[in-house]
């Protein structure tokens, strides 16, 4: 019974799921050779890396906090990889974990800073994508080719679905993400105080709920799944450069607020977030089939879109604290008296 | 009762603060299954002994018992461990997550590591049925009214097996129906033998629903009396402690001022209104005359005032001041008009605490000045100092920082901004709460004098007989709109009592 | 002794003092193991030397600084200043076009426009921030990224090389023997000074950046000062894009002011001025300014790859802020008063 109706909350969700089958819907109609389904697995072969970081971005995001190292420490992942696999030598299966060790130790060190030391997280993190960034240039100024053999083998891997369509090993990876960010999220402790966190900070220490721990750990999430990003980037380009993935903090950010979720933290879910990136993989897929207009014009409309969507949101909330207000009032009966003086004198 | 065991005693306890003794040598006991009101002014020390009590604060001395054994919490969280569990005037939940989940969080019944929804449901369900509370479990909180809310954060203490329940300031935004409900949740709870402290300003539900009362005043132990047996005037008088005379003299500065009213109107407002905030009114304010605002917090007098200075824009009615209507509302126009008002909440919306007093002074007479048109500083100590002077603001220097000052002072210092700017008519949203007595005397005769020079002034206090003492004409409010306006001759406290309470017979 | 002590305190909370400490210490640092640092000649007529170089080098920091100051002051923040100094750069260089010793507009027309742009990217900022009550940290993170893709589109993404003597003069001129960039500097300091604290902007500020509400009822348009903050703040930027690619001669739309947003926020924090907005100090946020490029000059003369720099830098900003922290606070005082119950 109350089942049928739609909660208020998916709202949101609702418009970005129709936001994207009306984009989609428009590239068939208008494009040819839009509708073929190799097009679609474009979008999550594409996008692999994006559709990590911004999961990882939700987190921070539903927590209330931001996170604008993400770009810089992919950036730092490719170049560190490259450099360990193409300079040092090393096999894979040293890069991939001491890279993710990073990625998780800039994350931790960030978000200890930010709870203990109760500094604003963009600044923090602005400072660690200054770092991560740094570090590049540190290693190599210059893009390194990746010829590791296994690099190049999982690179090129297709793992053929229906038709002549076909998938990556990095659109695998994400998968196994998400599920593991859907089952977190949403069914163990940890994501449910992120939620708590974001819906109101206070209460949930005073709930004795554990929030150093759950905000250290959702940057520390986040800087891992930065880092895995910049491990599947570095499969998908076989290089690596500090200049890779300039801006992608806005990138992400963007895809988590049009995903639904609310930049002031608590409300929102992770699927939301997997169709943000696909609605900005559709943008840039349109302008790309387009084929007059520059591909800057991506950044512009993505950022404009974002803009719209940080509108809706503040006009969400604030219908529900009219709405809020205006039953408190009308529930608002007078009770008995104010003023201890004048009832003792009765 | 004196024969129930005793759950909680508190003994010696004391607590200081930089410049106050927020409580001296004080005792509390609560014995098990009873209510017990604690009661006292506003910096009488309540919150002060709720905060040693839950782990906010750290007492200097005294000694602490549960079920006779010694106990220090070390943080809210531990008082809840304890047994202890408090819920809050405002009340601390994540309006973003479920009812059910707001109960059980942190302790989620879980299946193989993951949280089992469906016996999370249950059990939180389970736990309202018992308070005959009938919602749906797997909404969000926040979407719920106020009374819900605290439902939720009682049946969360309840599931974590408290055995002391701390009430602060529950019925305060509840309906009257709303708060007999709690009070049937409160006996309930105490026929299962836990204690209840329950903190409150309203004094009919002291004595409807409490067993014992302990009255603190100025950090120090008054007393603790069986509520039965004590009568009113009494308990006001413990409270107040002091005698009343100093505000009784108000009443001959009035006279005066009285004779002067009912000349020319300065404000006319007709058919003011806005949708959701307060419903359409008529008012005359007239030279001279102070017009008080009566009504509960919430039914509409700070949004009155808030659509006369323009703080809210109107979305019905014209309004005009001084014979010329205003077309744009906004508060630099409404200063430009004449218009002055303190609001009701002085942290946030009054005091601009980082700033010098003599800037906080100056602020409101420089925005009317406009940005071009600068008052050197010289200038600006000059009007700070006579403004300080004139109000016996005590500040060691205009230059101090008027965060560093108390709660009366500030409540000067912004009297002092608007006094500054020459108004005729002075919004004064409850000047004189929280601030001690002597210092609302002072006010309530400012704004007399100042009636008494043809200004003209609107008075909003949530304490009736100061609003009698003070106003020429009286505005009742309920629901959101004006309901009533009372001549001099029909302004007691029993008529006024009886229109705001008009809605629930 | 009482005397002593609060000549001491009063020197000590001057918002002044710290930077002045650090600067103080970095020039002690040079003079000691830096040979030539504080050397001055005079060539041509011009001042050279490692100092001029600082302020030479340092004056666009010095000037994103001075706005960012006002931005951060009304509790908000501007991560778009470097974008908008690679805009005002790629207009600056379109506008005068590639050809020798000719403009394609003339010069004073140049400057205008480009610094039009410049207010036109405040006014968006501070619209977004004012009017539409978007997080100012994500509203200017918009135009932070949106801005080099729209630089881009100026400059139609190549770098735009300029072969005009007399726009070289902004970036690299002299007058009076001193580098014309400094008396840029000093104009649009002496500006900003004068317009906050000469007139009420400065108070209406701080009242906003401490508390709007407040600010609100006592009649100061709180919105239309946060305006004028981010325009402000443009302005300064785009001044500082135009020195830029006139002193490198040409403008990248990838890299005019690239990184420049932490260095100009941690010039502003240095400088005294609270990240949570109120009081602020103009003179702070210069030295500041110059506090991080003598370091970095400092750095480049010890031969360290300039790489690094943004390492360094990046923990610099995380030592200041955390020194400038609420627990750091706490902890400091408590520290002081137990030395003070001690004596």
């Amino acid at each position: 019974m109350r089942n049928l109706q739609i909660d208020r909350k998916y709202l949101p969700l609702l418009v970005t799921i129709s936001l994207f089958i009306g984009l989609y819907a428009f590239g068939i109609v208008q494009y040819r050779g839009f509708g073929s389904p190799q097009v679609f697995f474009n979008l999550l072969i594409d996008n692999a890396f994006l559709l990590i970081t911004s999961i990882g971005m939700t987190f921070v995001i539903l927590s209330g906090g931001i996170d604008l190292s993400v770009g810089a420490v992919i950036a730092f992942t490719t170049v560190f990889s490259a450099y360990m696999l193409e300079e040092l030598g090393l096999s894979p299966a040293i890069v991939i974990p001491t890279v993710l060790l990073c990625g998780v130790a800039l994350g931790a060190v960030m978000g200890a800073i930010i709870h203990f030391f109760k500094v604003q997280p963009f600044i923090v993190t602005l400072a660690g994508m200054f770092f991560a960034r740094g570090m590049c240039f540190v290693i190599s100024t210059d893009a390194i080719t990746i010829s590791n053999p296994f690099y190049r083998a999982v690179a090129l891997f297709r793992i053929p679905l229906f038709g002549k369509s076909f998938i990556s090993i990095n659109v695998v990876i994400v998968l196994v993400v998400l599920l593991a960010a859907l089952y977190l999220a949403h069914l163990t402790r940890f994501g449910r105080t992120v939620y708590a966190i974001g819906g109101n900070e206070q209460s949930a220490l005073l709930m004795g709920l554990p929030v150093a721990r759950t905000k250290i750990l959702v940057y520390t999430l986040n800087g891992f799944c930065s880092a895995l990003a910049g491990v599947v980037f570095s499969i998908y380009m076989l290089s690596g450069y500090g200049l890779y993935t300039n801006g992608l903090e806005l990138d992400a950010i963007a895809s988590v607020v049009i995903g639904g979720t609310m930049l002031t933290g608590g409300v929102g879910y992770v699927i939301g977030t997997v169709f943000g990136v696909l609605i900005q993989g559709l943008i840039q897929t349109i302008i790309m089939f387009q084929g007059t207009l520059n591909s800057w014009w991506t950044k512009i409309v993505i950022g404009l879109l974002t803009l719209v969507f940080i509108g809706l949101q503040s006009v969400f909330s604030a219908q529900s604290r009219t709405r809020k207000a205006a039953a408190r009032r009308r529930d608002t009966a007078p009770v008995a008296d104010a003023d201890p003086v004048v009832a003792a004198r009765q | 009762m004196a024969d129930a065991p005793n759950i909680l005693t508190m003994r010696g306890i004391s607590k200081a603060f930089p410049g106050v003794q927020a409580l001296d040598d004080v005792d509390f006991s609560l014995h098990s299954g009873e209510i017990h009101a604690l009661l006292g002014e506003n910096g009488a020390g309540k919150s002060t002994l709720i905060k040693v009590l839950t782990g906010v604060e750290r007492p200097d001395r005294g000694v602490i018992e549960l079920d006779g054994r010694e106990i220090l919490a070390k943080s809210p969280h531990h008082a809840q461990m304890l047994g202890i569990s408090t819920v809050y005037q405002e009340i601390n939940l994540c309006p973003n997550l479920s009812v059910a989940e707001n109960i059980l969080l942190g302790r989620e019944p879980r299946w193989a590591g993951s949280i089992d929804w469906r016996r999370l449901n249950a059990r939180a369900a389970q736990i309202l049925e018992w308070l005959e509370v009938d919602i749906d479990v797997r909404q969000s909180v926040g979407m719920y009214s106020v009374a819900i809310q605290q439902m939720v954060a009682i049946s969360r203490a309840l599931e974590i097996s408290a055995r002391v329940l701390i009430l602060d300031e529950p019925t305060s935004s509840l309906a009257a129906h709303e708060t007999e409900k709690l009070f049937a949740v409160m006996r309930k709870l105490k026929g299962e033998g836990l204690g209840v402290i329950f903190i409150t300003h309203f004094l009919d539900q002291v004595y409807e629903v409490s067993d014992r009362i302990t009255v603190l005043r100025n950090g120090k132990l008054v007393g603790v009396y069986d509520t039965a047996t004590l009568p009113r005037v009494e308990l006001v008088a413990h409270m107040i402690g002091r005698n009343l005379d100093e505000l009784q003299e108000m009443s001959r500065y009035k006279k005066d001022a009285a004779s002067s009213a009912q000349k020319q109107a300065v404000v006319q407002a007709r058919a003011l209104g806005r949708v959701g905030s307060i419903g359409p009114f008529d008012l005359d304010l007239h030279e001279g005359e102070v017009v008080g605002l009566a009504g509960l917090l919430g039914s509409g007098r700070t949004e009155t005032a808030n659509l006369l200075f323009g703080v809210d824009k109107p979305d019905s009615g014209t309004l005009s001041v001084a014979g010329a209507p205003m077309t744009h509302h906004s508060p630099l126009r409404s200063i430009q008009a004449g218009m002055a008002y303190c609001p009701e909440d002085r942290k946030a919306d009054g005091i601009v605490g980082d700033l010098t007093v003599r800037e906080n002074i100056v602020l409101a007479l420089q925005a009317n000045r406009g940005w071009f048109n600068y008052l050197a500083p010289a200038r600006q100590r000059e009007i700070a100092d006579k403004y300080i002077k004139l109000l016996s603001i005590s500040t060691p220097t205009a230059d101090q920082l008027v965060k560093n000052l108390s709660g009366g002072n500030q409540q000067k210092v912004i009297l002092a901004r608007w006094l500054a700017t020459e108004p005729n008519i002075l919004i004064l949203d409850e000047p004189t709460r929280g601030i001690d007595i002597g210092a609302k005397a002072e006010i309530q005769k400012l704004v007399l004098t100042l009636a008494g020079e043809g200004k003209t002034c609107i008075f909003i206090s949530s304490e009736l007989d100061e609003v009698l003492r003070t106003s020429h004409r009286v505005l009742v409010l309920r629901d959101n709109a004006i309901v009533a306006e009372l001549a001099p001759d029909e302004m007691n406290e029993h008529t006024i009592m009886h229109i705001i309470a008009g809605g629930t017979e | 002794m009482t005397s002593q002590a609060s000549w001491w305190e009063r020197l000590r909370n001057n918002s002044l003092f710290w930077p002045l400490v650090a600067l103080a210490l970095v020039m002690g640092f040079n003079l000691l193991f830096t040979p030539n640092f504080f050397r001055l000649e005079i060539k041509d007529g011009h001042l050279f030397g490692s100092l001029v170089d600082v302020l030479n080098r340092g004056a666009p920091l010095m000037l994103m600084a001075i706005g960012l100051t006002a931005v951060i002051a009304t509790a908000g923040v501007d991560l778009s200043v470097g974008a908008v100094a690679a805009i005002c750069a790629a207009v600056a260089t379109r506008l005068v076009g590639n050809v020798t010793d000719v403009t394609a507009t003339p010069l004073p027309l140049v400057i205008l426009v480009t610094l039009g742009v410049a207010i036109l990217c405040g006014l968006w900022n501070g619209l977004l921030v004012s009017r539409a009550n978007i997080q100012p940290m994500v509203a200017t993170l918009v135009l932070m990224v949106a801005g080099r893709g729209i630089a881009q589109l100026i400059t139609d993404g190549q770098i735009i090389t300029v072969y005009y003597p007399p726009f070289f003069y902004f970036g690299a001129g002299y007058l009076l023997g001193l580098p014309f960039t400094l008396f840029i500097v000093a104009a649009v300091f002496l500006f900003a000074w004068l317009i906050t604290r000469r007139t009420a902007i400065g108070l209406f500020v701080e009242s906003v950046g401490t508390n709007a509400s407040s600010s609100y009822y006592s009649g100061v348009n709180e919105k239309n000062i946060k305006l004028v903050a981010y325009v402000f703040c443009s302005f300064c930027a785009g001044i500082a894009g135009i020195i830029i690619s006139s002193n490198v001669k040409s403008a990248d739309a990838n890299n005019v002011g690239l990184f420049m947003e932490l260095d100009a926020i941690l010039a502003v924090v240095i400088g005294g001025t609270l990240m949570s907005g109120g009081r602020f100090s103009l003179a702070g946020s210069v030295l500041g300014a110059l506090l991080i490029q003598s370091v970095t000059t400092t750095i480049y003369a010890f031969g360290v790859p300039p790489e690094v720099v943004l390492v360094v830098k990046s923990l610099v900003v995380l030592f200041v802020v955390l020194l400038y922290s609420e627990p750091m606070k706490v902890a400091l005082d408590k520290l002081a008063r137990r030395k003070g119950v001690q004596a």
